[in-house]
Formats: C-alpha cells, sequence, structure tokens
C-alpha cells in the first residue's frame, strides 16, 4: 500500500506555516500574467481564491453553476465564522482555537493544517471588515462576539444571523472587482463535468453551458475545485438544492483520492421533517444555543403543550449530562443525544420526531428586544416554515445532514494526489477531523481561498513557468468531451418510468438509515447492496425528459444524482471499514458504557484516502498516518 | 393540523428566449398546506414527468429565503400574497382550497427569459461589478477593531446589505429600475468608513451601468412593497444625494477646486 505523503514542513508547530511560506517557490508579478488558473465554485472558498488570484495577476476564469457567483451555497450560513482575536480577554489563544478544533474534530485532523488555520483566523477577519462586511457590533463600535459550540471562549465574529450571507457578498464583491478589470473571467450557469489529465497532470475541465447545453473544454496551468459538500447524497439536508458532488467526484473517477468520505456533519438543529412532500431540511443556527435551552418532557408521550408542562416535569438533558459544556456541546455530541431521546419515546411534536430548543427563560432574562436582535430573522424563518411563533413557544428541533467533513484528499499545499489539482473549503477534507466546530466552515473557506491557497499554488505553477497549456484541440480534451456526452445521451436515451428524483430520495433513505447518525455492520452491509441495485435501476429505468441543447434541469440532476449513487456506495464501504467511532461517524458496536463514541486510536488514526476501481468495485484504499506530535490524544469529554 | 388543497395553476409556458411563450393550466390535487410553493411545484413537476410532459422550469437553490435565487410573480405579485417572504419561504396554508393561481416569471425588459420562470438577471452582476465593492487586496489589512464604527451605523449598513438581488423590486416597477438594488449596495459601502475613499466614483459608475440596462424610478414604491428582505427606499434616496453631490465635486474639482475623490 503507498503511503501518502502530507508534504508537511518540519520545524515546530508554530514556525511550520511561516517557514514553509518562504521555502515555497514565488512566481514572479510580471510572470504571473502567462499563467491560466480554473477555480470551480464561487463559495467563500471558490470566490475568495478567484479574486485573490486574479488580484496578484494570474489569469483565471471562475465557473458557478447558478446564475451569479453570488448565490453559492456559503450564503446560507447562519451563525458566524471564528477567529483567535482575543477581543474579549477570555483566555483565547491561536492555540486554543487549534486545540479546540483538533479536540472537536475529535482528534482525526491533520495537526499542521489546523495550526495554520488557527493562525490565519485573525486575519481573516481584518480582510473582511476591509472589504465593509458588517459584522456586529457593540455600542462602542468594536467588534462583538458570541459562543459557539466546543468553545468556552467567545470566539465567533457575526452578522445577526446572515453571516454566510456577508461574507460571501464579500468574497462576490472582491470577486466582482476583478470580473471588471479583466483578470477573471466568469461562467456563470456553468458546471463542470469532467476533469481533464495529461500525463498524470490535471490540465483543465470540460463544462456543460446549463442553458444552451454546449459542451466546451478549459485548459489550464492549474484546476481548483471549491464545489463545496456531498450532504445531499442523503436528499433531505440542509445544503441548497443545487448543491452536489459532481465535479470532486468526476476528479476522483480521474485519479483523485477521495478521504474519509463517511465523515459527516449532523446538525443538532434543524426544523424536523413534516411530510413525503419534504424538499429540504432547514437548519436554525447553532448560535441559538447560546441563549436557548434545549429540552424534552421526563415523561414519555407527553402531550401536553410545552408551557403547561412544568419545570419539574422537564429534562434538560444537555445540561444534565454535560454540565460543564450544557447546552453547547458540540454538534456530534448534541445530534446523538437528540437521537437518543426521540429514540426513546421522548419526542415532542404531532409525530414525535424533535426536542424543544427554548428560549423563555432568555426572554425573560433578557427581555424580547435583544432576543430579537440577535435572532430575529431565525425567528422568522422558523414562523414561516412552521407556522409557530417561537417567541411564544419552544421551537422544535432534531437533526439534519449539514456538512461532510469528507472531500478529495490534498496535502498540506492543498493539492490532491493530481500534480496541479487543488482542492479548496468543503470539497477537500482536510482540517475538521471526524466532527466540524461551528463557525469553522468560514473559517476555512477563507483561510484556504484568501491565504492558503494563493500562496501554496505558486510553488506548483512555478515547475510549470514558460510552458504554454495545453490545448483544448489535443486528444486529451477531445477524449474527455466525447465521454460527457456520451454521458447524457446515456441518460437521456434510457426512457424508463421513474423521475430523478424518486431515485434519489429512495438513496437519501437508505443513506439516513444506514449511514446516517447511527451506523453498524449489518445496517451498512445492507445499505451496500440496496444501493448497487438502486444504481442498476437507475441506469435502466431513470426518466429524463427533453433534449441536451437547452435549460434542461432533470439533465442535470440526472447526472448529479448518478454521482451521489456512486459516492453512496464507496461513504458505506468508509463507514464500514472504520471500525471505531470517532465524531460524526457513530458506529454502535464501538461506544464508552455511556454512550459516547469510542475511537481506537492504535488502528484507526489515519485518513483513509480511496481510490477509484470502477463503479460498483470497492475502492482501493491508501493510508495517511495521522501523527500527533503536540497535542496528547484523549478521550473527548464536555461533561 | 395540516390539511389538503386542489389547486388550479396558470403557469407561464416559454420554451426558450426566441419563443413566444403562454399559459398553460395544470391541476394540482391534494397539496399538502405545510409544503412550500417550490415543494408543491415540486409535486406539479414529478406529475408532469410521470405523464411525460416537460416540467416547469424555475431556478431556486437554497430554498431558505437568502440565495436569491428564487423569484416569480404569483398572482400578479413578486414572491407571492406574504409580505417580506420569498417564494421558497412562502407555504401553502397561505391559499385555500379551490384557489386559481397565476404564475409568471419577472417581466422586464432587463431580464430575459430563458425558459419558463427562469430569467436572466445578469445585469445586476453588472451593476456590482461597476463599483458594488471596497478595494481591499488580500492581506493588507489593518486590524479589525482599528476602525471604529457605531452601532447605529453598522446596523444601518447592515439593513442595505441584507438585499439578496432576487430581482422582485425590477419585477415590481412599472418602469423596470432597479433603484431599490442598486442604491442598497450603494449605501450599505457608502455608509461605513472603508466605503469612504470611493464613496464618490462607486456611486457615478453604478450609477451609470445601472442607467445602461435598466428603467428610470418615478417614485412608485412597488419595489419596497414587494422586497422580501425589506429593504427601504430611503437607500433611493441617499444614492441620488450621493450621486448629485458626486456630479457637484466633479465640476468642482474641474474648477481646480480641492476636492478628490475621498474629499
Amino acid at each position: 500500500m503507498p503511503e501518502l505523503n502530507a508534504s508537511v514542513p518540519p520545524g515546530p508547530l508554530a514556525e511550520k506555516w511561516d517557514n514553509h511560506k518562504f521555502d515555497t517557490k514565488l512566481v514572479a508579478p510580471q510572470n504571473r500574467r502567462k499563467f491560466q488558473i480554473i477555480v470551480v465554485g464561487t463559495g467563500l472558498a471558490g470566490g475568495a481564491a478567484a479574486a485573490t488570484l486574479g488580484e496578484m495577476g494570474y489569469n483565471v476564469k471562475a465557473f458557478c453553476f447558478q446564475d451569479s457567483p453570488r448565490r453559492a451555497h456559503s450564503i446560507a450560513a447562519q451563525g458566524g465564522i471564528n477567529a483567535a482575536k482575543n477581543y474579549k480577554s477570555d483566555g483565547d489563544s491561536v492555540h486554543r482555537l487549534f486545540y479546540d478544533t483538533i479536540k472537536g474534530g475529535d482528534y482525526r485532523a491533520r495537526e499542521a493544517n489546523v495550526h495554520r488555520l488557527a493562525e490565519i483566523s485573525t486575519q481573516i477577519i481584518d480582510q473582511c471588515v476591509a472589504q465593509g462586511v458588517p459584522f456586529a457590533r457593540e455600542y462602542g463600535g468594536l467588534l462583538d462576539n458570541r459562543s459557539f459550540g466546543g468553545a468556552q471562549v467567545s470566539r465567533t465574529f457575526y452578522a445577526r444571523g446572515q453571516t454566510g450571507q456577508q461574507l460571501e457578498l464579500g468574497a462576490y464583491q472582491a470577486l466582482s472587482r476583478q470580473v471588471e478589470l479583466g483578470s477573471v473571467k466568469m461562467y456563470p450557469r456553468t458546471e463542470m463535468l469532467d476533469l481533464v489529465m495529461k500525463d498524470g497532470r490535471a490540465v483543465g475541465i470540460v463544462v456543460r453551458d446549463l442553458v444552451t447545453g454546449e459542451i466546451t473544454s478549459h485548459s489550464a496551468h492549474a484546476v481548483v475545485l471549491a464545489t463545496g459538500g456531498y450532504g445531499n447524497v442523503f436528499f433531505l439536508s440542509t445544503n441548497a438544492k443545487g448543491s452536489n458532488v459532481t465535479a470532486t467526484w468526476r476528479a476522483h473517477k480521474r485519479g483523485a483520492y477521495f478521504a474519509n468520505p463517511c465523515y459527516t456533519q449532523i446538525h443538532p438543529t434543524c426544523i424536523p421533517v413534516s411530510g413525503d412532500y419534504q424538499s429540504k431540511l432547514t437548519l436554525m443556527s447553532e448560535s441559538l444555543r447560546n441563549d436557548g435551552r434545549v429540552w424534552v418532557p421526563k415523561a414519555k408521550g407527553d402531550k401536553r403543550p410545552a408551557n403547561q408542562i412544568p419545570d419539574a416535569e422537564r429534562d434538560y438533558y444537555l445540561e444534565r449530562r454535560y454540565p460543564s459544556f450544557g447546552n453547547l456541546v458540540p454538534r456530534d455530541v448534541a445530534s446523538r443525544a437528540a437521537k437518543v431521546v426521540v429514540d426513546e419515546g421522548y419526542g415532542v411534536g404531532e409525530i414525535a420526531n424533535g426536542v424543544y430548543l427554548d428560549f423563555a427563560d432568555a426572554i425573560r432574562r433578557l427581555g424580547r428586544a435583544t432576543i430579537e436582535q440577535r435572532y430575529g430573522n431565525l425567528f422568522d424563518m422558523y414562523a414561516k416554515i412552521t407556522g409557530d411563533n417561537p417567541y411564544e413557544v419552544p421551537m422544535r428541533i432534531y437533526p439534519a445532514v449539514h456538512y461532510t467533513m469528507g472531500g478529495l484528499w490534498v496535502d498540506y499545499n492543498l493539492m490532491s494526489n493530481i500534480p496541479g489539482l487543488f482542492v479548496i473549503g468543503e470539497a477537500n477534507f482536510s482540517d475538521h477531523g471526524a466532527n466540524r466546530l461551528g463557525a469553522s466552515a468560514l473559517m476555512q473557506g477563507l483561510a484556504d481561498g484568501y491565504f492558503v491557497l494563493p500562496t501554496t499554488i505558486a510553488g506548483e505553477l512555478a515547475t510549470q513557468l514558460n510552458q504554454p497549456p495545453v490545448s483544448t484541440d489535443s486528444a486529451e480534451f477531445r477524449a474527455a468531451e466525447q465521454s460527457v456526452k456520451d454521458g447524457i445521451s446515456r441518460l437521456l436515451g434510457i426512457k424508463g418510468s421513474r423521475t430523478v428524483d424518486s431515485f434519489h430520495r429512495q438513496l437519501g433513505k437508505t443513506m439516513w438509515e444506514h449511514c446516517g447518525m447511527a451506523r453498524n455492520t449489518a445496517g451498512l452491509t445492507a445499505a451496500l447492496k440496496e444501493i448497487g441495485q438502486l444504481r442498476e435501476e437507475f441506469w435502466s429505468d431513470v426518466r429524463v425528459l427533453g433534449e441536451n441543447e437547452s435549460l434542461n434541469q432533470s439533465l442535470e440532476k440526472a447526472g448529479r444524482v448518478a454521482d451521489f449513487l456512486e459516492l453512496g456506495e464507496l461513504m458505506c464501504q468508509d463507514a464500514l471499514h472504520r471500525e471505531e467511532s470517532c465524531g460524526g461517524h457513530f458506529r454502535e458496536e464501538h461506544q464508552t458504557p455511556d454512550g459516547e463514541a469510542l475511537r481506537d486510536d492504535d488502528n484507526f488514526a489515519y485518513v483513509a484516502a480511496w481510490e477509484f476501481a470502477g463503479a460498483g468495485r470497492p475502492g482501493v484504499l491508501h493510508k495517511e498516518d495521522l501523527n500527533f506530535e503536540f497535542v496528547h490524544l484523549a478521550q473527548r469529554s464536555y461533561k | 393540523m395540516s390539511k389538503n388543497l386542489n389547486l388550479t395553476l396558470r403557469v407561464w409556458r416559454q420554451r426558450g428566449p426566441a419563443d413566444s411563450g403562454a399559459f398553460g393550466t395544470y391541476k394540482a390535487d391534494g397539496i399538502n398546506d405545510d409544503m412550500s410553493f417550490l415543494e408543491m411545484l415540486d409535486v406539479v413537476n414529478e406529475r408532469l414527468i410521470g405523464d411525460g410532459k416537460d416540467p416547469i422550469a424555475f431556478d431556486h437553490d437554497c430554498r431558505e429565503g437568502i440565495c436569491g435565487s428564487c423569484g416569480f410573480v404569483i398572482d400578479g405579485r413578486p414572491h407571492g400574497p406574504q409580505p417580506g417572504t420569498t417564494v421558497c419561504q412562502l407555504h401553502m396554508r397561505h391559499f385555500n382550497d379551490g384557489d386559481d393561481i397565476t404564475v409568471e416569471p419577472w417581466r422586464a425588459a432587463a431580464f430575459p427569459i430563458i425558459k419558463d420562470l427562469v430569467v436572466s438577471r445578469a445585469p445586476f452582476d453588472k451593476i456590482i461589478q461597476a463599483g458594488g465593492y471596497i478595494s481591499a487586496p488580500t492581506g493588507a489589512a489593518r486590524d479589525a477593531n482599528s476602525t471604529l464604527i457605531p452601532k447605529p451605523t453598522a446596523d444601518l449598513a447592515f439593513d442595505a446589505a441584507a438585499c439578496i438581488g432576487c430581482g422582485a423590486c425590477v419585477a415590481a416597477c412599472p418602469n423596470g429600475a432597479a433603484q431599490l438594488f442598486t442604491s442598497a449596495k450603494i449605501a450599505h459601502l457608502n455608509l461605513l468608513p472603508q466605503g469612504q475613499p470611493e464613496r464618490w466614483s462607486r456611486v457615478t459608475s453604478m450609477v451609470e451601468v445601472m442607467e445602461s440596462y435598466f428603467g428610470s424610478c418615478t417614485n412608485y414604491r412597488e419595489c419596497e412593497a414587494v422586497c422580501p428582505k425589506g429593504i427601504s427606499i430611503d437607500f433611493i434616496a441617499k444614492m441620488n444625494r450621493d450621486f448629485l453631490q458626486a456630479k457637484f465635486r466633479d465640476k468642482k474639482k474641474l474648477a481646480g477646486g480641492p476636492l478628490g475623490d475621498a474629499g
């Protein structure tokens, strides 16, 4: 089994990034215009990267499937962004953010990457404020902070409940400036459908214009994938409907390793499912746990309205089980705790599928106006969706798929195992281990996009100086275009009886049941069989109407669901092979007597990076050993 | 407790930009009133595909009212009957059994129809590209707390920045004007201390690009009434003020006055 080399620089932890920046080759300003770079995806990571690379003088082409780069799903992030500014003087530091993130990830992340992330966190806030991001402020004019799960300090910067929106618009505006200056060429409503390789290098991509159906090729010295996570494999998730795995999966099929696919984050506070027609789940920001108290009735099946249940008859189970972190335990812990009480029959609501998140105490303590100011938009959204008024009755919440820690494997430079192919943001696997802490996704996306990638990509580009990009007329591009066209013709030609959505829903149900919050050998084995059969049925019975040569949303979805069907199998395979529990990956066979995740550091302290071996065939496992030089591995405790 | 609705939809169908388009009528029976409007359309589309008919195309993505992808006109009103609500957040409990519902795309000269309810809003991106940013090269920023911003200023800037770029304001305007969208971005940036150096050039170029695509504002205030984010037309007044002041400054500059861009 070949060892994966993460190219982590030597030296003390806190000096690695600075040393590496000095040791990395540079591309001189006058040479940058000789390079073409492709960035796919325009969320926080991709938008920030394209803007920064354009600013530096590179030629950038940026692609997104949305009608405008501003709409990438980062825009929906609510709660906040972490940074070790220690503006609250509450004992925060780069080292503490590093430590919290490693621990929060249940010791399954790469130390050097996480430390770099913590170092860069402070620069991100500076950068965003300079761009005009309207973060929340105190009356004295200073920036305000709040707390998020898995931390005992206040280090989360926020912009009401729309932090992602404001950061995304900041990146979009920086990108727009470069579009105007001509350094970035923007391709909206354009979807990447293949990665083009030549002599083992990534040399370009094949895309489909979603309006005209035209298939075209784009060549570059480096390809950057910033295409987000794959939570929609579950059909129901908090992701946008268009979020998909296609770009990273097609790169995987061309040789890029997919790392830790089974690490999915189930977010504890989402609005529970209300019916079969449900098309997505809506998150209620983790920030609500600053002031909301989570509880269920102490009696099973208690159908009284919440406000008629006296305090003594309520079980504030997070405060009871985890007194020191209380309602602010990390997401994986909070989610499993909710599942336990609902499975035991304490659930609330019409179909007993939720728990309460109650603001009555906070409203009494702080007044309704303060709560409105902090969470007004979230309360409004909740009221619109459920028809309930959360100022008067507690919210009902339940965990839902939210984020995927797994993704394409990258080294310290954020380059995949394919030279020339970089992967940033949620699309890579790198910084969150087996569980991401709240307010860390925005931090990672922007760290990768603004600061890490623009530095590390130069080291790779420098080796390509004065070499023209591969011609899109070359055999490699022609072959890739043909294979994309064949794939589309095949989907349109099946003319079966079932809609794309019906397959997607069925896949999601299988994944949620067997590869969701709790997993076991029997369930995963069954899921592998079910998904294999479903994939075969899809390719013989899916109905995709219409043609390639116009806007065809069924065709778009069909291609994405075809990829999810293959990914689902890999996720189950990864979950089955990882005979331990860690973070979001909870194997029922491996738990402590009080139901916490039980790791096996002797056998599983590694990144599982899978090589594609053909659809329906088990992937080939490659391991990157995780060596903890600076952190002592311990059983996580939030008690 | 949820209940079921039987509805009749009249939906604008148009195969492409060159097609003339027409309304199609569809039965939507057994619609659970907890569904969102888009989930209702999902159900209709699944049935259409089952019948071998082309499903209705519409833009949507986050379905949380924040990405700005979705939007069409329901019974003559952009985003439908509920104030402050995008169509993805509009739920069927606001409709009655037996309702006839008319669904049309944004109608505006600057937003050509791509297919059915899908339009191109590309001119919005052009307006932002003309100056809807603060030039802050990556890595050159000073400490975030070195600039104090009074909370009321930050809050007001935020109110403007909350725009999701959906285009309802343009669709609602009898003139197809984009003043609300443009002014929201100008106000967000021009209110902040960081936005001052480019304040006058920003408003000048953004307004010029806006006017090259969109109609003129004649204070109908329809835009404010349909904005799902409650963006105030006070920002339009502020934009007009800044625009005039910028023009005035240009003249003074020509006359040899001391006022530069940052003045």
